[in-house]
């Protein structure tokens, strides 16, 4: 016994930097596993705090640019808007059942995050607005990324510019799917793998979400084809999105709630009750 | 005793801030950037106890991780270098070492430069090796730690130079 003591006080510093360096690496094995990052996030009231109060401020330099992204938006859908048939007066309305599926919310992006492989943002929008894990994010562009911890007033969101999340996406012209993923390497472009070789790929087609994830729904847009080639077997393409959105300079996102999504996964896990 | 517990309370504080609110966001080339939060560990005083060094390392990677949401890279790498620090002071200043009398405000030039540039790279290369996670892309581990290497040590021999208080 006194022995291990010995043991234990000479070689003290060694064994606090074994313990110390045995949590790190713990922490950091947790953050490469998608949704396993409790501890460790920025969601909390310190950095969450801190980061409101600097994006509160440096908010005001890129007024100017994202004004103009709003304006478009709003031109876009006043076009929809004016455009659409005007013979739906007749349209049959079950009032049982006007509860949307989709419900959206808008947020801030006060922390946006693109030259690490594993991208994080910070949102200011968190439980108390009842935004829960697993929902989707998307600007005016296009997609941003999946919701991943949520505190109080803040959340974190997973970035489509993130090594370890994979998007159901596919072609607009065809129902075509694979996962959309990202090599870590240029902001403006991710890779969209496993499409069927008999897929007809064309350089400058449009790439949408496919609806088929419960997270996002079908037809959001996401980029459009750069290039593409065959995967080393031969069996699927490669392509090469380049993202409507600019990842580099982000505000004002939508948070996408599904509202059957719990029915979706009770379903899929196979234990619905009744 | 009491002024140098003050000044790296207020050195750990201003450079976490300088870190978060401006060094993560430079993104010189799309990727490179500046740590220069490391300069805490390397400037801490060299006859404080071992185990305090190594605690506060970690605690400061922590704050840094909790900001970046990236898990526990930045401890690890904090903990090793400050685990490391004697060996490499002992093998850059030498003598000086051996006696107890480092202070880094009036020690030469070039074993000050050695020692930043050994303890910054050291720490990039744990850093990087563990953000990217991934054998394979060795490559861009080596560039990352060599860029954002000499974009800190430039930093650090700066902020020594400025902050310095020789007569």
């Amino acid at each position: 016994m006194q022995q291990i003591i010995n043991f234990i006080i000479r070689n003290k510093n060694f064994l606090l930097f074994l313990l110390l360096f045995g949590i790190s690496i713990f922490f950091t094995i947790q953050s490469h596993s998608y949704h396993k990052s409790k501890f460790i996030n920025s969601a909390n009231f310190l950095t969450g705090g801190v980061y409101n109060s600097v994006s509160n401020i440096s908010g005001y330099f890129n007024l100017k640019s994202q004004n103009e992204i709003l304006a478009k938006e709003n031109n876009r859908l006043k076009q929809m808007l004016y455009n659409a048939n005007q013979n739906l007066d007749s349209v049959f309305l079950d009032t049982l059942a006007n509860e949307k599926l989709y419900k959206y919310t808008t947020a801030n992006i006060i922390r946006n995050n693109y030259s690490a492989t594993d991208n994080i943002l910070l949102i200011n929008k968190g439980s108390k607005d009842s935004i829960k894990e697993d929902f989707g994010v998307i600007s005016s562009n296009g997609i941003i990324g999946i919701v991943n911890e949520t505190s109080k007033n803040y959340a974190t969101v997973i970035s489509v510019l993130n090594s370890t999340v994979k998007i159901s996406a596919q072609l607009k012209k065809t129902n075509h799917y694979g996962s959309l993923v990202w090599n870590g390497k240029n902001p403006a472009y991710t890779q969209l793998i496993d499409i069927q070789k008999i897929a007809p790929v064309a350089k400058g087609d449009t790439i949408i979400t496919s609806g088929m994830s419960s997270i996002f729904p079908k037809g959001i847009p996401i980029g459009i084809v750069e290039d593409f080639k065959l995967d080393r077997a031969e069996n699927f393409y490669e392509i090469n999105v380049k993202l409507f959105n600019d990842m580099t300079n982000l505000e004002h996102i939508y948070i996408i709630e599904n509202a059957d999504k719990n029915e979706i996964t009770n379903l899929l896990n196979g234990n619905l009750n009744e | 005793m009491n002024n140098t517990l003050y000044n790296n309370i207020t050195r750990f504080v201003i450079l976490v801030l300088v870190q978060v609110l401006i060094c993560n966001h430079i993104n010189f080339l799309g990727y490179i950037n500046p740590y220069p939060y490391v300069l805490f560990i390397l400037l801490f005083p060299v006859k404080n106890n071992r185990m305090t060094i190594i605690f506060l390392s970690f605690l400061l990677g922590l704050t840094i991780d909790m900001f970046q949401d990236s898990g526990g890279v930045h401890a690890a790498a904090s903990v090793c270098i400050a685990y490391i620090r004697p060996l490499i002071l002992k093998s850059t200043f030498g003598m000086m070492y051996e006696h107890q009398t480092i202070k880094f405000d009036n020690v030469e030039y070039g074993s000050k430069f050695t020692y930043i540039s050994i303890m910054t790279l050291i720490h990039h290369f744990i850093m990087f090796s563990l953000e990217i996670f991934n054998a394979s892309k060795i490559i861009l581990v080596l560039q990352k730690t060599l860029f954002s290497s000499i974009f800190t040590i430039l930093l650090s021999i700066l902020a020594t130079i400025i902050f310095s208080r020789k007569k």
